[in-house]
């Protein structure tokens, strides 16, 4: 059993009201420690709704949540504890940024954990160092950060609190290339290094083919399908069919696939795909000569 | 959730109420109130209740809503009930225990004293459900216009009016989602003594603030960038215009008017 498991998972909103909306529809998924997924889907496809019960934000309508073989609201007292091991970072987490200055915030998490002094110093200076943000930046007030620093500085204060899964929603938003780049990458670093369980959510594509092993794609308020990157890319048309896109080049190499060209590797990001073509370049001149 | 307050209680639709002139159902209601407090007896107090009918029948709004908006206040109608009721002790006794003595008198103003306040709420009521928050800031201003000789600040009141409505739905929702991301950070909203749940509110507060701030100022820039700089001059999408049925509606309630004063008159019971 993974680490985070649903059964039936559904969820309403605006129950009884002419505004009633299904978010969630009878999701089953099975997450292992560990993996470092995507979550992918048009706009309003329930991802955000998703995700919130994996921390007890929300309630199920009906269908269970087990996070780590404990399953939510079994037990309210255990609440709390739960959702130290689920850390979820909202999308726009600058805007809750508020301490007087970014130690203080980055520890605000920590510290409700109850950890030791020392404990929570050392946890900041370490995501600092992870998420970029240089030592005397600490000492200013988040407020004087720019977006893409004081973004970085929100994701520390989740990922300070050691959580077993960081689940952040579309952490790249509005930001410049670089800066998308840049908050992708530490992603990645940062699973890596601590080789826990990370849930991605976005839009785009291309964000999600770099950066995760697995994916999962959600189309109105179901399941489509939970599957690694090239299966779920093989059915780039169903994907189309929902407002998806297959990452750009992905679709360049299926075409020169097609058109007789051979290669083993699915591609996925452009410097993947540079060395490819070098490679294949480099092969057929010895084959000439 | 927070979100399931519902502010403002516009109810949309179609009827000649809805239609009518904003300024018109203003000037109206307010009309409506003198009516409700020149009635002298119970026969005053009856045409007030049958121009009341006609316009609740004429609007369209379920009886349910009608009935909810009295609900916060029952209590005060109880409580000034219960004074009429046991202090007023003028009239022939009806009941008498101990020192409790319950007359006529008592017992009619209790009455009375209901039936003009529930009146006056599913009056005011109707107000608001047949008429969206905006209009009706757009016909207060107008009413307040004439004051701006003295110079009184008609349109800034009305554009403040305006904008607070427009933004407190989003502040809602606002709230709802710094409230999650800070219980993710695990933000203890729920439990402890007066002090400590109000230092919670502080992680809540401040991101707040902090963005109605800059939505404020976001706002301001882009209203000065369409070139928004008060309301001299200003033309309006939607002109307000005075059709036959406003004053077809501004006659009824004269007439209603007359009728009580006639009825005070002949029929003061
Ligand atoms: N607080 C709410 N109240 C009522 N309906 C909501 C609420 N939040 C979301 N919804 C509705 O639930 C559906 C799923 O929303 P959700 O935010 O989970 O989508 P999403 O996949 O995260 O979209 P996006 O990519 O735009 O963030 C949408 O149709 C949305 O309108
Ligand atoms: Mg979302």
């Amino acid at each position: 059993m993974g680490i985070i498991r649903t059964e039936d998972l559904t969820y309403v909103y605006g129950e009884g009201t002419p505004f009633r909306k299904v978010a969630v529809d009878g999701v089953n998924i099975d997450i292992d420690e560990g993996e470092i997924v995507g979550i992918i889907g048009h706009t309003g496809s329930g991802k955000s709704t998703l995700i919130q019960h994996f921390n007890g934000l929300l309630k199920p309508t009906s269908g269970k949540v087990f996070i780590d073989g404990e399953e939510l609201f079994a037990d309210k007292s255990r609440l709390k504890e739960i959702r130290f091991k689920v850390g979820l970072v909202f999308q726009y987490p600058e805007y809750q940024l508020f301490e007087e200055t970014v130690y203080k915030d980055i520890a605000f998490g920590p510290k409700n954990m109850g950890l030791s002094d020392d404990e929570v110093d050392r946890r900041i200076k370490e995501t600092a160092r992870l998420v970029g943000l240089k030592p005397e930046l600490l000492d200013k007030s988040p407020f004087e950060l720019s977006g893409g620093q004081k973004r970085r500085a929100a994701i520390a204060g989740v990922m300070a609190m050691e959580p077993k899964v960081l689940i952040l929603d579309e952490p790249t938003a509005g930001l410049d290339p670089h800066g998308r780049d840049r908050i992708l990458g530490l992603i990645k670093e940062y699973h890596a290094e601590k080789g826990t369980t990370v849930l991605l959510v976005s839009h785009s594509m291309e964000d999600v083919a770099k950066t995760v092993s697995k994916i999962l794609v959600m189309n109105d308020a179901k399941v489509f399908m939970y599957s690694d990157r090239s299966s779920v890319f093989a059915r780039s048309e169903e994907l189309s069919a929902m407002g998806l896109t297959v990452p750009q080049v992905t679709k360049v190499f299926d075409r020169l696939r097609a058109m007789g060209i051979e290669f083993q590797d699915e591609v996925f990001s452009i410097d993947y795909a540079k060395g490819l073509v070098l490679r294949l370049l480099e092969e057929k001149r010895k084959n000439l000569d | 959730m927070i979100k399931d307050i519902t502010i403002g209680q516009f109810f949309p639709g179609q009827s000649v109420i809805h239609r009518l002139d904003p300024r018109m159902k203003l000037l109206i209601t307010v009309l409506y109130i003198v009516m409700l407090f020149i009635a002298k007896g119970f026969s005053g107090l009856g045409a007030g209740v049958i121009f009341m009918l006609i316009g609740f029948l004429l609007s369209g709004i379920p009886i349910k809503m009608m009935l909810k908006s009295v609900k916060p206040i029952l209590p005060i109608i109880i409580f000034t009930g219960i004074l009429n009721l046991f202090f007023i002790t003028s009239g022939n006794i009806i009941f008498e225990w101990k020192f409790i003595k319950i007359t006529d008198n008592g017992l009619r103003t209790m009455a009375f004293m209901a039936i003009r306040i529930i009146l006056l709420i599913f009056g005011t009521s109707l107000l608001t459900y047949t008429t969206s928050p905006i209009t009706l800031t757009d016909a207060i201003e107008r009413v307040l216009s004439p004051l701006k000789i003295i110079k009184f600040p008609a349109h800034e009141i009305a554009m403040m009016m305006t904008i607070a409505l427009r933004f407190i739905p989003t502040l809602i929702e606002e709230t709802d989602k710094i409230m999650s991301a800070q219980k993710a950070r695990g933000a203890d909203l729920e439990s402890g003594n007066l002090i400590r749940r109000a230092k919670a509110l502080i992680p809540i507060l401040i991101p707040l603030f902090v963005s109605a701030f800059r939505r404020a100022e976001d706002l301001a820039l882009a209203m000065e960038c369409r070139c928004y700089r008060g309301g001299e001059g200003r033309t309006r999408l939607k002109q307000l215009k005075t059709a036959p049925r406003d004053y077809f509606a501004l006659a009824l309630t004269v007439i209603f008017i007359a009728a009580i004063i006639l009825l005070n008159r002949y029929s003061p019971i």
